[in-house]
């Protein structure tokens, strides 16, 4: 149990730190690496507690996916001169005092939340589900999930075309003066208009205008 | 202390939401980091979904973290493509220069 106690308080002050580099780091790609960072200490925390599958699938998401795409973006947007510096900004200093201020009685309410919210006692010792502890957490996961919640699964699967879809319709871009190979026109070229036969009368030439 | 509950992992979600949303309220240079903080606020919530699926023993937090991810997901690419478009259009994406709504 101490242990689990110690890997905790690593896990989540790196977490809570590496949050805090995120915003207020002077360089956007290191706040990337920042969030990577807190996504590799949350999913070891989640790996901890015993849900290793979205654990794994945060890892491969979040740290494959995401942060990677948002690499890319801050590699091909010109972000260098546009650092991130809202605490040395003096011009537009004046948001600051209310930012914090309302984000500490959010925090404070989080906090209230969870210590004076009661457990329901049998929450704890009812089964909602089936209690499936000879199974790993990825075999349950999987029997519910295809079972329970297939529909739901199914929507968000459209949801990852439909967002597909729109980020290639977005950046997608027609470039002018490209020249590209057009197949139709190619394939539908007929003698008439490719060739023609000119009678060339002797010693005069013939004069191709084009 | 040692003893690590389910308040412990609630409040370590209210704290990085907490910090997400001070990104968000607090930026005003670099639209990338926004949607940065908004990953962080997601996060949080699947620790919080996560804890009391864990501690609940109801398997059904660990599904909608499922779905939290894949939203999370198709949201980062749909903005970064829209800061892509804007930044093409406009050669800007500092937040303060963002302002032809005039908001």
């Amino acid at each position: 149990m101490i242990a689990h106690a110690i890997f905790f308080y690593v896990f989540s002050l790196i977490a809570i730190i590496s949050a805090i580099m995120v915003t207020v780091s002077k360089n956007t790609v290191h706040s990337v690496f920042f969030l990577i960072l807190d996504f590799i200490s949350i999913s070891c925390l989640f790996i901890m507690i015993g849900a290793e599958f979205l654990g794994m699938i945060m890892l491969i998401v979040y740290v494959g996916a995401v942060a990677v795409l948002f690499l890319f973006v801050v590699m091909m947007l010109n972000v260098a001169q546009q650092k991130n510096q809202w605490l040395l900004s003096e011009d537009s200093s004046g948001h600051i005092p209310i930012g914090l201020i309302i984000s500490s009685l959010i925090f404070f309410e989080l906090i209230i939340v969870i210590g004076g919210w009661k457990y329901k006692p049998d929450l704890f010792n009812s089964n909602n589900l089936t209690n499936l502890s000879d199974l790993s957490n990825t075999h349950s996961l999987g029997q519910i999930l295809y079972t329970d919640y297939i529909h739901v699964f199914q929507i968000s699967g459209m949801i990852l075309l439909i967002a597909m879809i729109g980020a290639i319709v977005l950046t997608f871009r027609q470039r002018e003066g490209v020249k590209k190979q057009s197949y139709i026109k190619q394939i539908s070229r007929e003698r008439s208009e490719g060739v023609e036969v000119l009678e060339v009368p002797s010693n005069k030439g013939v004069k191709i205008d084009d | 202390m040692t003893e690590i509950g389910l308040g412990h992992y609630l409040t370590l979600g209210a704290v990085i939401f907490t910090i997400g949303i001070v990104g968000i309220f607090l930026n005003r240079k670099n639209i990338i980091v926004i949607l940065m903080s908004i990953e962080l606020i997601l996060l949080a919530v699947n620790i919080n979904l996560v804890s009391f699926s864990i501690f609940l023993n109801d398997l059904s937090g660990q599904v909608f973290t499922l779905f939290i991810l894949t939203v999370a997901a198709a949201e980062a690419a749909i903005g970064l493509a829209i800061i892509v478009v804007y930044y093409r259009n406009s050669g800007t994406i500092r937040v303060e220069e963002i302002d032809n709504l005039k908001g």
